[in-house]
């Protein structure tokens, strides 16, 4: 019953814009909101996040964002509803879980077989330079 | 008649680009010397005609001739004439045509300068000839520009309003000359790939194509994000979006290259590495040419998509990579290494860089690219700005801890402990940077503190360098754009960590006489009112700036409704000190003569473009070192040029 006021609420939300305003009176409320409407993408313009996109579902996304705030729901609570309703593609960041280990830990792997194999040139460049005499630019 | 003078010249230039390429691989050969005029000399036919094409292209944008379909479906007869131009690049067709005008530029440049002797220039044109040809081919079969369209339309459908800018006109063409750029490089590579002398020279031919491609991409990466902030109107720089990211690769793999190449054409060393990031930084221009135009990602970038350009761009990078990579196989028996140096040295300091900055490109590769893998097996998943951030973060921190080494470590043998003494008074910078940061700055932040430090110890020491150089009466061109390279990348790193850590913002909603306070100012909304452009209705809001008391003046951010192309878009107004910048926003209007204003105070953000400046202007000092020692070698013994 909730979601489908929310439901409403969201289509009836651009409208209603005076009514519900973007920001939320507590400082320290609409702070908490900013941090974490960075957290999710804007469908419409994709490239950008919620907190920067000018379409009017970002707008109403930070609105639904701020009821559910203002309500005393945790971040946890609020990221679940989302993800519910629009797909992990909503999550700016991915979560770490089986079908993202290699996006995760591929960059990682690079990182160690690039050390890994500069060690050897390094050491195999001190055998040759231990063969030749060095010259000093 | 001028679309089918450019649709014949397009012909043309296909014909000159095979003749081109054949009498290149001709030139191979001892005593081919006819062969190599001929591969010379169709480089700079195929320069005019491909100039020729875009010309008329151009001039059918200017007076608006509408029986071309490009100009109807990308342009308007009330757009003003700076963006009838910059509309020619503005949508697929025409910026392929100036893709292919900017190979053209560097294959008679190739054909000029003959860096590198005789063979190695024939192959390399050889390689660029093949390359024009397959975008030539490109062109023809699946984005004619010169298209007709019976019946003509009495009028255009306009360009998109958010590339209707001063800004966004040159931010393609310089990306082009960076991408392109890397072409040469490639065909160096290639080019002494296939005549076997994989030793130094190449790197030493491919060298100026390389910096002027790294300046270019830098300062279009730079202009894309300059725009990207004033025109979007969140005050963010860098959105991580992929087509950006498309762009930031090829930097990233140039900036690798230019170190490494620089290592094999002074020593010898990392000749293998070389070669194989020589195909990967073109490659990587590629792929970002196809994530744009294949229609595999949305953005304001990918204007229309077509499934038949997707596949043949696919098949060009196939072909361009596969060859490249099968020459590698053939020649990897010769690649010996040549590297003989001790672990404390420039080319050690030169490996960890390459570590680093491949490892982040890696980064934005996986990150990039995961995404549009998993939607194969139609799982949707997006990858933001909080992903790249977690690896670029900590790498470019410690990139920036190693690379002022670089500069004091000799080829060979380093000194190490020299390097420290005369690197003292870079770390007593940081330190007091460090400390003043955590004294003066509200709020009070770890990481701040931490990004002034590693910049201060990176300005620093271009400074020290430079200084102790200047000493010894040793100051060169090489040395002094290194020094700016670097301090250009501590500037931008202030400007990032500025931004990001202390950014103030206001969101209110004002009538007229009400005002709203951000950082120092308030800002005090006069009035909105009806400002009407070429081609835009726009409302401008009139705010009256103040600061402690005293009126600093008037700004008026804009919002502007397109009607040809229904869009709005929002001009924002942006006051700058150089070392802050002010920044107002005008949202919609909330009803009853109320509107919607953003304001920022974005501390230290011009130094992120500050910072891009110098980096480029760094590596223009290199360029003209280059070219000037190369022009000479015309003229000097032999003996001169192996020293430059």
């Amino acid at each position: 019953m909730i979601r489908l006021a929310l439901a409403l609420l969201l289509i009836a939300g651009a409208a209603n814009a005076a009514r519900a305003p973007e920001t939320l009176t507590d400082p320290a409320k609409e702070a908490h909101a900013r941090a974490l409407q960075k957290e999710f993408r804007c469908l419409v313009c994709q490239g950008e996040s919620i907190d920067e996109s000018n379409a009017p579902l970002a707008a109403d996304l930070r609105r639904l964002i701020r009821e559910h705030i203002a309500r005393g729901d945790s971040d946890d609570q609020i990221r679940r509803y989302l993800v519910a309703r629009y797909g992990e593609f909503i999550l700016m960041k991915p979560p770490l879980e089986s079908d993202t280990y290699a996006l995760w830990f591929a960059p990682l792997l690079v990182l160690l077989a690039g050390a890994a194999v500069a060690a050897l040139v390094i050491r195999r460049a001190r055998a040759c330079a231990g063969e030749q005499p060095l010259t000093d630019r | 008649m001028i679309g089918e003078i450019g649709q014949l010249a397009l012909c043309l230039a296909l014909a000159l680009a095979m003749v081109q390429s054949a009498a290149g691989f001709a030139g191979l050969r001892a005593g081919a010397g006819a062969a190599r005029a001929v591969a010379s000399s169709s480089a700079l036919g195929l320069f005019v005609f491909v100039a020729l094409a875009f010309g008329a292209l151009v001039y059918a944008f200017v007076v608006s001739d509408f029986s071309v379909a490009d100009v109807a479906e990308n342009s308007h007869t009330l757009k003003p004439m700076l963006y009838k131009v910059t509309g020619v690049w503005g949508n697929h067709e025409g910026s392929m045509v100036l893709w292919t005008l900017v190979l053209a530029i560097y294959s008679a440049a190739i054909a000029i300068l003959k860096r590198g002797g005789e063979r190695l220039t024939a192959a390399a044109l050889g390689v660029q000839g093949l390359l024009a040809v397959a975008f030539l081919l490109f062109i023809l079969l699946t984005s004619n520009p010169f298209l007709r369209i019976d019946p003509m339309p009495f009028e255009g459908q306009g360009l998109n309003p958010l590339l209707q800018d001063r800004g966004l006109a040159f931010h393609p063409p310089m990306l082009y000359v960076g991408y392109v750029g890397l072409s040469a490089t490639f065909a160096y590579a290639a080019a002494a790939m296939i005549t076997g002398d994989v030793e130094r020279g190449w790197a030493r031919a491919a060298r100026p194509f390389l910096l002027a491609a790294w300046v270019a991409l830098t300062c279009g990466i730079a202009g894309g994000s300059w725009w990207a902030y004033y025109d979007l109107g969140w005050g963010g720089f860098w959105f991580w979006d992929p087509v950006e990211n498309a762009s930031l690769m090829p930097w990233l793999a140039a900036t690798a290259l230019l170190h490494s190449a620089l290592a094999t054409e002074r020593t010898g060393a990392f000749r293998t590495w070389s070669l194989l990031l020589s195909i990967a930084a073109f490659s990587l221009s590629l792929i970002g040419t196809f994530l744009v135009r294949s229609g595999v990602i949305t953005s304001v970038h990918a204007f229309a998509s077509d499934p038949m350009r997707g596949e043949f761009i696919l098949l060009i990078l196939s072909l361009a990579i596969g060859g490249a990579l099968a020459l590698f196989a053939w020649r990897a028996p010769k690649l010996a290494s040549g590297a003989a140096f001790e672990p404390v040295s420039r080319e050690s300091a030169f490996l960890v860089n390459n570590v680093l900055v491949v490892t982040a490109l890696a980064a934005v590769f996986i990150g990039t690219l995961y995404p549009i893998a998993l939607s194969a097996v139609d799982v949707k998943l997006s990858v933001g700005a909080p992903y790249y951030e977690t690896f670029f973060a900590p790498i470019f921190v410690a990139l920036m801890i190693v690379l002022p080494f670089g500069p004091q470590l000799s080829w060979r043998r380093g000194d190490l402990k020299a390097a420290m003494r005369a690197l003292a008074p870079a770390a007593g910078l940081a330190g007091l940077a460090f400390a003043l940061e955590l004294a003066i700055a509200t709020p009070r932040a770890l990481a701040g503190a931490g990004s002034f430090a590693v910049a201060a110890w990176v300005i620093g020491a271009s400074a020290v360098d430079i200084f102790g150089r200047a000493r010894r009466r040793a100051v060169s061109a090489a040395a002094l754009a290194a020094a700016l390279a670097h301090a250009g990348l501590g500037v931008t790193l202030m400007g990032v960590a500025g931004v990001t850590l202390w950014r103030a913002e206001a969101l209110a909603v004002l009538g007229p006489g009400e005002s709203v306070h951000v950082g120092d100012y308030d800002l005090k909304l006069l009035g909105v009112s009806k400002a009407n452009g070429p081609n835009y209705v726009a409302a401008r809001a009139e705010i009256e700036i103040r600061s402690g008391g005293r009126t600093l003046g008037r700004m008026a951010p804009e919002q502007r409704m397109f009607p040809v192309e229904g869009q709005e878009v929002a001009q924002t107004a942006i006051r700058t000190t150089g070392l802050s910048d002010l920044y107002v926003a005008l949202g919609d209007e909330r009803g009853g003569g109320r509107w919607a204003i953003r304001a920022y105070v974005n501390p230290l953000a011009p130094f992120i473009w500050f910072g891009a400046a110098i980096m480029a202007l760094g590596g223009l000092t290199g360029l003209w070192a280059r070219l000037r020692a190369g022009l000479f070698a015309r003229w000097t013994a032999p003996a001169a040029a192996e020293r430059a």
